[in-house]
C-alpha cells in the first residue's frame, strides 16, 4: 500500500513548521503521520458535501468591543521575559543572508 | 476534607486557612516525589497567601466561597510572578506578566494556589508521559499513569495535595484522568469559562473546568470560575450560574440516553468491565426514577478522525509563535530563521512536533479540502446528531474512557493507541457542549472507572443533578 504521505513531503512540511528532523526522526514521524492519516481515512467514505462546514461549536460571527485604550503590560515586565533586548527592542540575529 | 468543609471552618474561625495549607503542603513533602504531580509547588506564597485570609477573617472583612481551600493549576494557566511552563523545554523559565481570568476568581474567591501541575506538553497526550520534566503516576498504583493531559490536576485531587484543582480540555484532557484517578472532572460548555490566560492548544475545542473529590465541589468550583469576560471574545454573555441551588433535585423523570456507539455497540476498544459499569449506572438512574434508553449519535465515531485533524491544525497556528525571540529560551543561530529553527527544534518534544507537522500538512495547498474541510463537515455532522438525540433525552451517558489506567510506556510508542484514549471524550469539545467524568466503581484490576454524562449547550445543571445521583449510589465522595 502506498503511504498517505511521503518522506519528502514530511520533509516539506518540517520546513514550512520550522523544525529540523534528523533522517531517523524522518523515517520514525513519516510512518506515525501516516497511521494518523490512515484512520482519518475513514471520513472518505462519508458524502458531506451538502453539509456546512463548522469552524467553531457556536455561531459566533465578529465579536467587537469598544476601541479605547486600556490597562497595558508594564513594558520592563515583558522585556524582563525576553531573551535579548537592546534599548526597548527585542533583538535578534541578522534576517538576511550569513551572520 | 471537601473543599466545602475547610470554607465553612475558616470562615467560622474553627480553622486558621494556614493550618489547611500546612496540612496539604505536608501530604505534598511525604509522597509527591512519587507521584510527580506538580511542575512547582508554590508553597511560600501559599503561607502568605493564607495568613492574608486569616488576618482578613480577624478583622471581619466578607471572603469568597472558597475562603482558605488550596487548589492546584495546570501549568498552561498564566500565573503573574509563577513560571508557567507548559511542561515544555520551549517555555523553560518563562514568567507570564498577568494572571489567567480563572486564576484572579480564584483569588477573589479565597482559594489558596499550592503549586502548577505537571501536563502532557502543551495538553498534548493523553498520559502525561508526554511532559518535558517527567511522567506523573497514578496515586491509585504508581506503575500506572494518571491518564492526561491533566494528568498532574487529576492526580493532586487523588493523592489528597489539594481538594480542587483546575485543568483544560481540548479532546478529553480533563475527564479521561479524571476517570483513571478516580474523580470528578468537569468540561463546561464552550465558551462557559473565560480562556484568557490559557495558554492555546485549539483555540475552537479548548475550554477550563475543575477537578474535585466530590460532586458538589466541582459544582463550586464551576461557579466560581466561569461568568463572561471581554477579554475572551469566545466568552459567552450569560447569567451566573448556580448548579448548587438544583445539585440535589435528583433525575426523576429525567429522560437519559446511553450513547451505543461509545458503549461497545459501534466503537471496538472498550473494555468488558468498564461497561459494565455503564451498565451499573444505568440500573442506579433507573432506580431514581429516569428513564433510560439507548440513545444514537451516529456520525461520533468519526469525532476522533475529525478532531485529529482539525485540532493539530489550530495547533500549528497556535504554537507559530514559540520561536525564541520575544519571550521564552532562544537557542541562538547565525540568522533569525535559523535561530526560530534551532529554538523550536530542541525546544518541542515529539509529540508536539507530530501534531504540529499533521497540521502544517492538513492546511497545506492540495490537501485543505480533503482533511481540513471534510472534517469541520463532519463536526457539523456531529453537532447535528447531537441536536437529534437531545430532542428525546436531557442528558446522555456513555464510559468516559474505554480502558482503566494503564501501565507508564504501554502506549508511547503508537500515537494512534494513545489517541483512542480519548474516543469517548472527543465529540463534546467538537460540540462545544458541557460533559463530565464521575468516578464510579472500579475494573478487574482495582482501578477507577469514570461515568461521563454529557449535556447540550448551557445545561450543566442537569449535568450535575445526574452526577449527584451516581455519586451517592457509588458510596464515595462522602468522606
Amino acid at each position: 500500500m502506498v503511504q498517505r504521505i511521503s518522506r519528502e513531503e514530511v520533509a516539506h512540511v518540517a520546513r514550512l513548521a520550522q523544525l529540523a528532523l534528523s533522517e531517523d526522526e524522518l523515517d520514525a514521524f513519516t510512518s506515525q503521520l501516516a497511521a494518523v492519516l490512515d484512520h482519518a481515512a475513514d471520513l472518505e467514505a462519508l458524502d458531506v458535501d451538502d453539509v456546512e462546514p463548522s469552524t467553531h461549536p457556536f455561531p459566533l460571527k465578529n465579536v467587537l468591543r469598544i476601541d479605547e485604550p486600556g490597562e497595558a503590560f508594564e513594558i520592563e515586565e515583558v522585556f524582563e521575559v525576553a531573551p535579548e533586548v537592546e534599548e526597548s527592542q527585542f533583538r535578534v540575529p541578522p534576517i538576511l543572508g550569513e551572520a | 476534607m471537601k473543599a466545602t468543609e475547610i470554607a465553612e471552618k475558616v470562615l467560622s474561625g474553627e480553622m486558621s486557612a494556614r493550618s489547611v495549607v500546612e496540612q496539604h503542603l505536608e501530604t505534598i513533602n511525604n509522597i509527591e516525589s512519587d507521584v510527580n504531580a506538580f511542575n512547582i509547588v508554590t508553597a511560600e506564597q501559599a503561607l502568605i497567601d493564607a495568613d492574608e485570609i486569616d488576618s482578613k477573617i480577624a478583622s471581619g472583612e466578607t471572603l469568597g466561597p472558597l475562603a482558605g481551600v488550596p487548589i492546584s493549576v495546570k501549568d498552561n494557566l498564566c500565573t503573574r510572578g509563577v513560571e508557567t511552563t507548559c511542561s515544555s523545554k520551549i517555555l523553560e523559565g518563562w514568567i507570564p506578566p498577568y494572571n489567567a481570568t480563572v486564576i484572579e476568581k480564584l483569588k477573589d474567591a479565597g482559594a489558596v494556589i499550592i503549586g502548577k501541575t505537571n501536563l502532557d506538553e502543551f495538553a498534548m497526550g493523553s498520559s502525561t508521559e508526554n511532559s518535558a520534566f517527567g511522567p506523573t503516576r497514578n496515586p491509585h498504583n504508581l506503575k500506572c499513569v494518571p491518564g492526561g493531559s491533566s494528568g498532574g490536576s487529576a492526580a493532586a485531587v487523588a493523592a489528597g495535595f489539594s481538594p480542587l484543582a483546575l485543568g483544560s480540555d481540548t479532546g478529553g484532557s480533563i475527564r479521561q484522568p479524571a476517570a483513571l484517578c478516580g474523580v470528578v472532572g468537569v468540561k463546561p460548555t464552550y465558551g462557559r469559562v473565560s480562556r484568557y490566560g490559557l495558554v492555546a492548544f485549539a483555540s475552537s475545542l479548548d475550554q477550563i473546568g475543575p477537578f474535585a473529590n466530590t460532586v458538589s465541589d466541582a459544582a463550586l468550583t464551576l461557579e466560581v470560575i466561569s461568568g463572561y469576560d471581554p477579554r475572551d471574545s469566545t466568552s459567552i454573555p450569560e447569567k451566573p450560574l448556580d448548579i448548587s441551588g438544583v445539585l440535589n433535585q435528583g433525575v426523576e423523570g429525567m429522560r437519559i440516553g446511553v450513547i451505543e456507539e461509545l458503549s461497545g455497540k459501534g466503537l471496538g476498544g472498550i473494555s468488558r468491565d468498564v461497561i459494565s459499569r455503564v451498565e451499573a449506572a444505568i440500573k442506579v438512574f433507573s432506580n431514581a426514577g429516569a428513564t433510560v434508553e439507548s440513545a444514537s449519535v451516529p456520525a461520533s465515531i468519526y469525532g476522533l478522525s475529525a478532531y485529529y485533524v482539525i485540532a493539530p491544525a489550530e495547533a500549528s497556528s497556535n504554537l507559530a509563535r514559540y520561536d525564541g525571540i520575544r519571550f521564552g529560551p532562544r537557542i541562538k543561530a547565525a540568522t533569525t530563521a535559523e535561530t526560530m529553527t534551532a529554538t523550536r527544534t530542541k525546544g518541542f518534544g515529539d509529540e508536539v512536533k507530530r501534531r504540529i507537522m499533521l497540521g502544517t500538512y492538513a492546511l497545506s495547498a492540495g490537501y485543505y479540502d480533503a482533511y481540513y474541510g471534510k472534517s469541520q463537515r463532519v463536526r457539523t455532522l456531529i453537532m447535528n446528531d447531537f441536536a437529534k438525540a437531545y430532542e428525546k433525552f436531557d442528558i446522555l451517558i456513555s464510559p468516559t474512557a474505554p480502558t482503566t489506567a494503564f501501565p507508564l510506556g504501554d502506549k508511547t510508542a503508537d500515537p494512534m493507541q494513545m489517541y483512542m484514549q480519548d474516543v469517548c471524550t472527543i465529540p463534546s469539545n467538537l460540540a462545544g457542549h458541557p460533559a463530565m467524568s464521575v468516578p464510579f466503581g472500579f475494573g478487574e484490576d482495582g482501578m477507577p472507572v469514570g461515568i461521563q454524562i454529557l449535556a447540550p449547550a448551557m445545561a450543566e445543571q442537569e449535568m450535575f443533578r445526574a452526577a449527584q445521583v451516581l455519586e451517592s449510589e457509588s458510596g464515595k465522595g462522602i468522606e
